[in-house]
């Protein structure tokens, strides 16, 4: 299988400040690539560069065979975008945007009409097309964003945070889509994100971003079989005796223990194994348990192990302004 | 070329969409023409005159005469006699009169004499349109009372016999070329320069440039529509504002295509003015903090509410670099002239010349990337 995007060493300053350093990675014909990491991580500058709106400090990539610092022009009929700001006009109707994208991509006379009718089918809008985009949801006006990337029938589509702001049943609506219009339409998809289990359901493979920097880059299973410890249980007992956190290391296929109070959060490689030792040391010693859930290993926990940090804490530690400046400044 | 076409449609049906800009950007010049042009142009009338006649000789009642004629003719003033020339003082100090004519005691005896008879005119010169026009009437005045009671058969004065040229023009006629060039330049700011800056603070503009639109297109197509809306704006201020101020014959279909001609030039000089000083900005709070300032730096001086003649030497110098000057000179050349295009033809080489310097310097800042 060919590469779609090769991305070679891109690097991206703005002054004193790196927001990429050195990226390098490839996304292979078909697949759905998801660009991991919390808000100023650098995901919208790599994006931006690779979509040609940003130059490159240092490094190059190639996208659809052509070189975004050389054949820029190449790469944007190659390509469709939808940007992270929602950009469709929100006076006109959805088919006037469309038509107008359609124009700006130079989609001959002849095909126009029919395309966007397939298109509108496929994000199921066909009944809103003389719609004003203003009256439309968010969910229905991201829609609208994807149909209009799609209009030049390009081989690959990047997202920029494509579901940021949407409510969660509209996120999965888009999900959905996406996977339904990459299955029609041989898709290449390129897409930044800072949910995990977006990601997690989405792609077929994962890059962790952070500081910048490529972190990890595999398929979501191989990221969490990558990470130590497959299952985490969490138990809480009613009393526990002296020495009992030593006593949960030793059960088979254990980890690590954590806990205070009578509440512990265990690492297990083999869930099922170790709880059914857990409840058979338990009732040998008189300790009731008082709640017990068993849950496999997170994207969540694959960004710790990468990152040294969570991702809601990244997410966190980006105050307003820093975002604002992202956003305006990728 | 075809991808700027495709801007352009876009911001047109946008335009049409916005019926609260195209009011907004037409309605303030229709509102200035009128008001100004109704509240400066009329005559002053009705001033107060106090007349304190300390003589009563004959030479006396017939400046009185004079004073009362005028109040009944053309009512520049109203006289009222005083006897005390104090109370008449303190009355002008409170504002209840305007002026002051004091008539000495021995007026009647120097007018006999001819031993240079005088009487005073005392006025309140804190608004200098109210002085001027009482020092006026009441110089008119006095010229007609030197007058001798029978004209010599062959005057020996030299006389000014004065030609006008053109109907006469009022002061809302006068205002309205800079009234049309105010609606342009409204357009221009709002539908041109605010709503470039908040397309780009939006990032519709990230929408533009990750197509394969060349960077002459993106700013053909920018550029074009802006001096599409801002020549509607421009052609329906000349219908509107010609109807109002009383423009004769204004519907001439030459006379029309020489101003629609004008209008364009005008509308792509101001939006290359405007796609210069906005081609860098992001912040969209920068061109509405800019509007009153430039409105004001780019009117006033043009000569359209009042001559350059009048100016000081730092405010001709912005009068001489201000394209409002060229296009006002030459609206009103078409409007109030009839002229053709020979009288203005400095005024669109100007004009072309301004928007081909403007022009060329915001396309080399222009960034077809972020």
């Amino acid at each position: 299988m060919s590469n779609a995007i090769e991305v070679r060493g891109i690097v991206k300053r703005f002054g004193d400040f790196t927001a990429v350093d050195g990226v390098s990675f490839a996304v292979e014909e078909g697949e759905i690539f998801g660009l991991l990491g919390p808000n100023g991580a650098g995901k919208s500058t790599l994006i931006r560069m690779l979509v040609t709106l940003l130059q490159p400090t240092a490094g190059t990539a190639l996208v659809s065979g052509f070189d975004i610092t050389k054949q820029p022009d190449d790469v944007r009929r190659a390509i469709g975008v939808i940007p992270q700001a929602m950009t469709s006009d929100l006076e006109l109707s959805v088919e006037e945007n469309l038509i107008i994208f359609a124009k700006l991509y130079g989609v001959p006379r002849a095909k126009r009409e029919k395309l966007i009718d397939d298109l509108l089918a496929a994000v199921e809008l066909t009944q809103w097309r003389h719609a004003q985009v203003k009256n439309l949801s968010g969910g229905m006006r991201r829609r609208v964003e994807i149909a209009r990337g799609l209009v030049h029938e390009p081989r690959i589509f990047f997202l920029d945070e494509p579901t940021t702001g949407l409510d969660p049943v509209s996120r999965v609506a888009v999900w959905e889509m996406l996977q339904k219009i990459k299955a029609e339409r041989d898709l290449t998809i390129l897409i930044t994100t800072h949910y995990m289990d977006e990601a997690d359901k989405l792609c077929d493979r994962i890059a962790i971003v952070d500081h910048g920097e490529l972190k990890a880059l595999d398929s979501p299973l191989k990221l969490k079989a990558s990470i130590p410890g497959k299952n985490i249980l969490d138990v809480s007992f009613s009393s526990t005796p002296p020495g009992w956190l030593e006593r949960l290391q030793q059960l088979p296929h254990v980890q690590s223990v954590t806990g205070e109070d009578n509440i512990f959060r265990m690492s297990s490689t083999n869930g099922p194994e170790t709880t059914l030792a857990l409840m058979e040391q338990a009732q040998a010693a008189g300790v009731s348990v008082q709640s017990l859930s068993v849950q496999s290993t997170t994207l969540d926990d694959v960004f710790v192990h990468y990152t040294g940090r969570a991702l809601r804490d990244a997410l966190q530690e980006a105050n307003p302004l820093d975002r604002g400046f992202m956003m305006r400044r990728p | 070329m075809h991808r700027a076409w495709a801007i352009i449609e876009r911001e047109l049906r946008r335009f049409r969409r916005s019926p609260v800009l195209i009011a907004m950007s037409m309605t303030f010049p229709i509102v200035q023409l009128v008001v100004l042009g109704y509240a400066f142009g009329g005559n002053v009338k009705h001033l107060k005159l106090a007349i304190v006649d300390q003589d009563h000789g004959v030479p006396a009642v017939k400046v009185r005469e004079l004073a009362s004629a005028v109040a009944s003719g053309a009512r520049t003033i109203d006289t009222i006699d005083y006897t005390d020339p104090g109370v008449a003082l303190t009355d002008l100090r409170n504002g209840r009169v305007n002026g002051v004519l004091t008539i000495p005691p021995d007026f009647s005896r120097r007018v006999l004499e001819r031993s240079q008879p005088r009487v005073a005119l005392i006025e309140d010169n804190t608004d200098s349109f109210v002085s001027n026009a009482m020092a006026a009437t009441l110089g008119g005045l006095l010229a007609a009372y030197n007058q001798p009671a029978t004209a010599p058969r062959v005057p020996g004065q030299a006389t000014l016999d004065v030609v006008e040229v053109y109907p006469y023009v009022p002061y809302v006629q006068y205002l309205l070329p800079g009234s049309v060039v105010m609606s342009i330049f409204m357009m221009v700011m709002i539908g041109g320069g605010i709503i470039f800056i908040d397309d780009k603070a939006r990032g519709l503009h990230e929408g533009y440039l990750v197509t394969p639109i060349t960077k002459f297109e993106l700013i053909a197509g920018f550029n074009i529509s802006g001096t599409i809306k801002a020549v509607v704006a421009g052609m329906f201020l000349i219908v509107i504002g010609s109807i109002i101020a009383g423009i004769p014959n204004p519907f001439d279909p030459m006379r029309l295509v020489r101003l629609f001609v004008l209008v364009v030039v005008t509308s792509f000089a101001l939006i290359s003015l405007m796609f210069l000083l906005m081609v860098r900005v992001t912040d969209p709070l920068l061109p509405r903090a800019v509007f009153g300032i430039l409105n004001t730096v780019l009117y006033f001086p043009s000569g359209a509410v009042y001559p350059q003649q009048g100016f000081p030497g730092w405010m001709t110098v912005i009068a001489v670099a201000d394209p409002f000057t060229y296009a006002v000179h030459a609206f009103k050349n078409l409007l109030l002239k009839n002229t053709g295009f020979v009288a203005i033809a400095s005024d669109l080489t100007f004009l072309l010349i301004f928007s081909a310097v403007a022009m060329t310097a915001a396309t080399l800042l222009f960034k077809r990337t972020l």
